[in-house]
C-alpha cells in the first residue's frame, strides 16, 4: 500500500510531457542539423546556416523563459531583470571569444582587444585575466550572475520584499548594469560591446559545422537543464516551493526558512540565464550593453506568460513562437513590434491566463460548462 | 564613569550563574517541563503606533492542558499568537517554551521546529497541492533545502499521513486539490498539518468559524482528544463551542488578562460580566 503511494506521489506531477518532448525537441534538431551539412543547397529540404543560427537563438531564449519560469511561475518572484544575468553570462563568453581574436584584430596588438588600444590602454585589466582559458571563462558564465543573485536574494528575500516591489528593484538592477557596461572606463568595451569574434576553441565561427556544432549544443543543454529543473520541480524542494508561493506566512510557520528556497532558486535561475547568455553571444556574434535594457528583461516575462507560466515546457514553447512572431513581424513592420508585444500581453493576459499550456483546459471547462447548461435547459 | 557601570554591569549579566550562553545551549534540546509548564508569557507589552495590543500580558499554560482564550475584538488573542510564533516582538516582556526555550529570540522557521503548531483563523492551506502534500509538507522532518530537494517519503511518514488524513477524515480525499475542500474540511486539514509535524503545543485561531453543528461537534471532539497528549490553546469566539471543550478559560481584555478559571467561575467573574458578557447580561 505505501509503495502504491510512494509510486501515486512521484509520477503524478506534471512532467510527463518532459520526455516526449525533448525528444522531438533533439529529434528536430538532428533533422534541420543533418538537412544543412548533408543536403545541397539546392535541395527543397536544405535549411539554411541562417535559420540554424536563427533556432539556434531562439533555443537561447527559450533557455532564458525557462529560468524565469522556474521562479515566477513555480515561486511567484516576478523578476523583471533576468536580461542582467543572460547578459553577464553574454559577456564572460565574449570575453572568451574577444581573447581568441589574438592578433587578428585590427590593430593586431598580440593580448589587447581593439577597443583597448583605441582607449590607449597599456595593459589588460586584472578580470581579463584568464579569460583566454575556455573552462575558465565558462566558470566565470555561471559564477558570476549566480553571485550576483546570491547577493541580491539575499537581501531582498531576508527583509521579506516580495511583489512589486521585488519586480521594481530587478528592473533598477538591470538597469544599473546597463549604465555601467556603457561605460568605457569599466573595459567591456562601452558602448559598442563586444564583437568581431573570430573562432571559438579553434573553430572558426563563420563555418557551417561550427554553427551547426552550437546549435545542437544550445538543444542539448536546454533539454538537459528541462530535464533537471523538472526533476528539481516535482521533489519535495518543488512542493515547497509552490507552497511559498501560494501562501509564504504557512510555509513558514510550519517550519521552513522560506526566504533560504527563494535565495537558491533565484541563484539556479540565474545561472541558467547565464548558461543561455553564454551560448546566445558564439552564435548571433555581438554582446553589447542593450542586453542589460530593461524591455528585455520584460519581453521574457511576456514570453513566459504567452506559453504558460508554471509549466516549463509552456516557457519553452512561448518564447520559440513570440520570437519567431519577432522576426517575421519586424521584416514587414518594424515600428510596430512592441505595440504588436504590448497587445499581446494584454490579450494574453485577458482570455489565457494560463498561457497556451492553458488552452485545453480551458476549453475542456467551457465544453464541460456548456454541456451542463444544455442538461439543465 | 556609567560607561564603566555599564559595562561592568554587561560583565555581570554575562557570568551570570544562573543562565547558559546561548551558544553552549543544544539546540535541539528537549523541551523541559518538569515543572509541568509549558508555556511562560510574562509582562509581554506591544503597541502598534501607540495602541496597546498587548499590555503587561501574563500567562502561563500547563503542560498537556486545553485553554481556552476568549475576548473580543482588539482584546490581542492574535498578537499573543502572533508573538508566541515569532512573527511579532514585543516591546518588553519575555515568553518561554519549557523552562529552556526562550521563544522571542527564535523566529518562525525555529518556533516552529520547536514544536509550536499554529492555525490561522482564516484556513490557510496550499490551495494547489494535494491533500497527501498539504501533509507531507508538515511533516516534522528535516527542513533545510539540500534535505528537502533529496527528501524521500519513508514508509513511517506515510503512515504517519494515512494516520492523520484518518483523525480529520480526509481519507478519501487524498489525492484531491486543497482547494477543491470545503470550508470545513480546509479548517480540519489545517488541524492536521499541524498534527503531521508532531507538535508539543497547538495555537488554534478560531476553529469553527463557518462550521455546521456537526462539524463544530468533531471539531470538539477532535481537540478535546488531542489534549493531554498535547498542550492546545484556543481561540474562539462561540461560547457554546468554548463551554463544550474548555476545562480552564482565560479572558483577555485590552492586552491584558482579565479573568482565568472554569468556565462557570468565568460567568459568574463580576469583572467578566462588566466588559465582555456586560451586553449579553443586560438583554438578559
Amino acid at each position: 500500500m505505501s509503495k502504491l503511494i510512494n509510486w501515486f506521489t512521484e509520477g503524478r506531477s506534471s512532467g510527463q510531457y518532459t520526455l516526449p518532448f525533448v525528444i522531438l525537441l533533439l529529434g528536430v534538431t538532428v533533422l534541420a542539423s543533418a538537412a544543412n551539412l548533408l543536403l545541397p543547397q539546392d535541395s527543397a529540404l536544405y535549411v539554411s546556416t541562417y535559420s540554424i543560427t536563427l533556432l539556434g537563438k531562439y533555443l537561447c531564449y527559450a533557455m532564458l523563459a525557462l529560468a524565469v519560469d522556474i521562479i515566477w511561475g513555480y515561486c511567484g518572484i516576478l523578476s523583471l531583470g533576468h536580461g542582467a544575468f543572460f547578459a553577464l553570462g553574454g559577456y564572460a563568453m565574449g570575453m572568451y571569444l574577444m581573447r581568441q581574436i589574438g592578433d587578428r584584430g585590427v590593430y593586431g596588438h598580440p593580448e589587447l582587444p581593439d577597443f583597448m588600444v583605441f582607449l590607449d590602454w597599456q595593459e589588460l585589466p586584472w578580470f581579463w585575466l584568464g579569460m583566454d582559458q575556455f573552462w575558465f571563462a565558462m566558470v566565470v558564465a555561471v559564477v558570476v550572475p549566480g553571485l550576483l543573485a546570491f547577493v541580491f536574494g539575499w537581501l531582498a528575500f531576508r527583509s521579506r520584499v516580495t511583489g512589486v516591489y521585488l519586480s521594481i528593484m530587478t528592473q533598477a538592477l538591470t538597469y544599473a548594469l546597463l549604465l555601467a557596461f556603457f561605460r568605457n572606463e569599466m573595459g567591456f568595451g562601452g558602448n559598442n560591446g563586444l564583437t568581431d569574434f573570430k573562432e571559438i576553441l579553434g573553430f572558426d565561427l563563420q563555418a557551417d559545422s561550427t554553427r551547426v556544432s552550437l546549435f545542437i549544443a544550445t538543444a542539448v543543454i536546454l533539454s538537459l537543464v528541462l530535464l533537471a529543473s523538472q526533476r528539481i520541480l516535482s521533489s519535495r524542494l518543488g512542493k515547497v516551493t509552490l507552497a511559498v508561493r501560494d501562501a509564504e506566512p504557512r510555509t513558514r510557520f510550519i517550519g521552513y526558512r522560506t526566504e533560504r528556497y527563494k535565495v537558491w532558486l533565484f541563484v539556479y535561475s540565474a545561472v541558467i540565464a547565464g548558461v543561455a547568455g553564454a551560448l546566445y553571444v558564439p552564435q548571433v556574434g555581438i554582446i553589447n550593453p542593450g542586453e542589460f535594457s530593461p524591455i528585455n528583461s520584460i519581453e521574457i516575462v511576456i514570453w513566459v506568460a504567452v506559453g504558460g507560466r508554471g509549466t516549463l515546457i509552456g516557457a519553452i514553447i512561448g518564447a520559440l513562437l513570440v520570437n519567431y512572431a519577432k522576426t517575421r513581424f519586424t521584416a514587414i513592420m518594424p515600428d510596430g513590434w512592441l505595440f504588436a508585444l504590448g497587445a499581446l500581453f494584454v490579450l494574453v493576459t485577458l482570455f489565457l491566463p494560463k498561457g497556451l499550456m492553458g488552452l485545453y483546459g480551458q476549453l475542456q471547462s467551457k465544453r464541460r460548462q456548456s454541456a451542463e447548461q444544455e442538461v439543465q435547459s | 564613569m556609567s560607561a564603566l557601570e555599564n559595562s561592568l554591569q554587561g560583565l555581570r549579566e554575562t557570568f551570570r550563574r544562573d543562565q547558559v550562553w546561548p551558544f553552549l545551549i543544544d539546540k535541539q534540546s528537549k523541551v523541559d517541563v518538569s515543572n509541568q509548564m509549558i508555556l511562560y508569557v510574562e509582562g509581554l507589552n506591544l503597541s502598534f503606533d501607540g495602541f496597546k495590543a498587548l499590555n503587561d500580558l501574563n500567562l502561563y499554560v500547563n503542560d498537556g492542558e486545553l485553554r481556552c482564550l476568549i475576548g473580543a475584538n482588539g482584546a490581542g488573542k492574535t498578537t499573543l499568537m502572533d508573538v508566541i510564533t515569532g512573527k511579532s516582538k514585543p516591546d518588553a516582556g519575555s515568553v518561554y517554551f519549557g523552562q529552556t526555550h526562550n521563544l522571542l529570540t527564535k523566529d518562525e522557521a525555529d518556533i516552529a521546529q520547536l514544536g509550536i503548531g499554529r492555525k490561522f483563523q482564516k484556513p490557510t492551506v496550499f490551495e494547489e497541492q494535494t491533500v497527501f502534500d498539504n501533509l507531507e509538507l508538515s511533516l516534522k522532518t528535516d527542513k533545510r533545502v539540500i534535505q528537502t530537494l533529496f527528501a524521500r517519503l519513508s514508509p513511517s511518514e506515510i503512515d504517519r499521513i494515512d494516520e492523520v488524513l484518518a483523525i480529520i477524515g480526509l481519507k478519501k480525499h487524498r489525492f484531491m486539490k486543497a482547494g477543491a475542500l470545503s470550508h470545513g474540511q480546509k479548517q480540519w486539514l489545517e488541524i492536521g498539518m499541524l498534527l503531521a509535524a508532531d507538535p508539543r503545543l497547538l495555537l488554534i485561531d478560531e476553529p469553527v468559524a463557518g462550521m455546521t453543528a456537526q462539524e463544530t461537534e468533531r471539531t470538539a471532539e477532535l481537540l478535546t482528544s488531542l489534549a493531554g497528549e498535547r498542550t492546545v490553546i484556543v481561540v474562539e469566539h462561540d461560547m457554546e463551542f468554548v463551554r463544550s471543550i474548555a476545562r480552564t478559560v482565560t479572558v483577555l481584555h485590552q492586552g491584558s488578562v482579565l479573568a482565568e478559571g472554569t468556565m462557570d467561575q468565568i460567568q459568574n467573574n463580576k469583572d467578566v460580566i462588566e466588559v465582555y458578557l456586560g451586553e449579553e447580561a443586560a438583554e438578559a
